[in-house]
């Protein structure tokens, strides 16, 4: 047996823990991020703990997945499987992915319809709504074995999430003391949400799952980072087809770590820009080979009361809501290493879509995930952090952009909604 | 018999169609891969998932060549990446269905990924199901469904399949 270095090898085999965790430095605040956060294993363990586990609501599926009694999808929370099903009594429920007796995983399909989960290594069987209900050789064969005399089957089964739901979006928690969704989420940001579904019936349109090589976090910071959009994803100036004239803002939810940004067109200056371009025409433009031959993915339908073409929401930890123009999306961010993530993307569309309507939603998808003109830098942009600061883990990272509060405002050039995330992540793993 | 050399015939069109196909995107000019469809095509990249559910969206969807040219175009000039390659080796055409100048088949291909600071990896599997039209001159693509045998994508999808 080998001794490790500096230490001794501990019974179980696990390595030594050689260093505590760094410290973060409270003048930091939420306005510089050490790297080490995005590379250390105690760090990934506290955030199971304390994140994903804690008083938190992570988002799970969409209500529209589970339409029939026994329907059931399987997902992760963190990194912890988790089964969402809907019961008899049109109920949603979550509970871990994990059988009662030995731990196996109950589902191993990502969706379907059971009328339980019987687990295939022993047989114990669990409800719908996550309770042991049977033990198979319960009583032994011939007076022979069975499970030990006054064993309670309600005290023995799966941990489960309290769930509740959103505008036809399922969220689940570890806490049952977590506050509830509503005054998680605050008015403004349902308002937000509700201003994309709108009352109406979400479709599935396609899922894809994208696998990020960095850390959790760097994508979550991405998708509040306003301030790279117009300068990483360069599909709509270099096309012309962007509006420099938008308006737009964020906001930023109490406590951080929830967000919007927005952009919204701003008739006034598109209308100068529009006569301003009728005055260019006359010249022979130099750039016309690339231009677009088919622009009917931009041509989009009036689908908001409100003249906002660009939406982003995210909730704190795991979540997003996008609406670029009419292609829409719900994005599920799940950690698997220090240093691998998964993005889980479904594109929705809704019943009350017009076959055009659903025409456009399909080319619009070409500007969102793993392939999308506008998204597909954001694959590899985590991964340039993950590797550029890998032995840099005592440097940090600066978030001055806009100042260094964490309000909402009126303009998106700010790192005011990343700073806000840091915030909340700080105050809820004690960082 | 007959149509059994009715049928290796055309698969062998197809198939020396998809190696110029493939030597278009792997070593040849990538700008071309539009050219290998007609103009009112259809081309999308899915997941088998996906696809058995029938779900429409894609990774990619494109309804006409000039969304194709669009889509090179921008990865030359729009899209921010780290440069990186494909090797593409595609399987024998299976033919599955022969009407009048168009022909309906499958293929399976594998790509390999080489980027510039990793090695070469497996990078997708899965299946292109494909309508072709055949002239005397040539073997071009009507529709073409890249089905994915896996429902993740590593980092991201740039170049076509
Ligand atoms: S582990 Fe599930 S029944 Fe034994
Ligand atoms: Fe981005």
């Amino acid at each position: 047996m080998t001794t490790a270095k500096g230490g001794h090898a501990t019974m179980d085999g696990a390595r030594p823990t050689s260093e505590t965790t760094p410290h973060w430095a409270e003048e930091d605040g939420g306005t510089r991020v050490p790297y080490w956060v995005f590379q250390r294993e105690d760090v990934r363990r506290l955030e199971t703990d304390k994140v994903f586990h804690g008083p938190c609501w992570n988002y799970l599926c969409l209500e529209c997945e589970l339409v029939a009694p026994g329907d059931f999808v399987a997902v992760h929370v963190g990194e912890t499987p988790v089964i969402v099903t809907r019961d008899a009594d049109g109920q949603f429920y979550a509970f871990e992915n994990r059988c009662a007796h030995r731990g196996s995983l109950l589902a191993l399909e990502d969706r379907g319809n059971v009328k339980d989960f019987t687990c295939v290594y022993h047989a114990w069987t669990h409800s719908l709504q996550g309770d042991l209900v049977g033990i198979a050789f319960k009583d032994g064969i011939k007076g022979c074995g069975g499970i030990a005399e006054g064993f309670d089957m309600s005290k023995y089964g799966p941990r489960k999430l309290r769930v509740q739901t959103v505008e036809g979006m399922i969220f689940g928690s570890f806490d049952e003391d977590v506050d509830d969704l509503e005054d998680y989420l605050g008015e403004e940001l349902i308002g937000r949400i509700a201003r994309v579904f709108n009352g109406r019936t979400p479709v599935v349109l396609a899922r894809f799952t994208q696998i990020l090589p960095n850390n959790w976090k760097l994508y979550v910071e991405n998708t509040k980072d306003s301030y790279h959009a117009s300068i990483l994803h360069t599909f709509f100036t270099t096309f012309e087809l962007n509006r420099l004239s938008q308006k737009g803002g964020i906001i930023v939810s109490e406590e951080g770590g929830c967000h919007v940004s927005y952009s919204m067109i701003d008739r006034d200056a598109e209308e100068k820009k529009k006569n301003a371009s009728l005055y260019a025409e006359q010249k022979i433009r130099s750039d016309k080979d690339i231009a677009l031959q088919d622009t009917s993915m931009l041509q989009g339908f009036k689908e908001f009361p409100d003249d906002i073409t660009l939406q982003i929401l995210t909730v704190f930890p795991n979540f997003v809501l996008q609406q670029i123009q009419n292609s829409l999306a719900v994005r599920r961010v799940q950690p698997t290493a220090t240093d691998s993530t998964q993005l889980h993307w479904t594109y929705f569309g809704f019943e009350e879509d017009t076959p055009e309507e659903r025409k456009i939603r399909l080319k619009q998808a070409n500007l969102v995930g793993p392939g999308g003109y506008v998204s597909m830098e954001d694959g590899c942009i985590g991964g340039f952090v993950q590797r550029a600061t890998a032995t840099a883990s005592g440097e940090r990272a600066v978030l001055a952009m806009g100042g260094y509060d964490i309000g909402s405002g009126n303009d998106r050039i700010t790192e005011a909604s990343i700073r806000g995330f840091w915030a909340e992540y700080r105050a809820r793993t004690g960082l | 018999m007959r149509d059994y050399v009715q049928t290796a015939a055309t698969a062998a069109r197809i198939a020396e169609a998809q190696a110029r196909y493939v030597h278009t995107i792997d070593d040849g000019n990538c700008v071309e891969w539009p050219e290998f469809f007609v103009d009112d095509c259809f081309y999308m990249v899915t997941t088998a998932d996906n696809f058995a559910q029938n779900l429409e969206a894609g990774i990619i969807w494109l309804d006409s060549k000039a969304m194709l040219h669009d889509r090179i175009l921008s990865l030359f000039e729009a899209n921010v990446y780290e440069r990186h390659s494909y090797r593409h080796m595609i399987g024998q055409p299976f033919i599955t269905s022969i009407e009048g100048d168009e022909v309906e088949c499958e293929s399976s291909f594998m790509v390999a990924r080489i980027t510039r600071e990793g090695p070469t990896m497996l990078f997708a599997t899965g299946r292109y199901i494909d309508r072709w039209r055949l002239s005397d001159e040539q073997a071009l693509i009507v529709k073409r469904i890249v089905v994915l045998d896996s429902g993740y994508i590593d980092t991201l999808l740039g170049f076509p399949l």
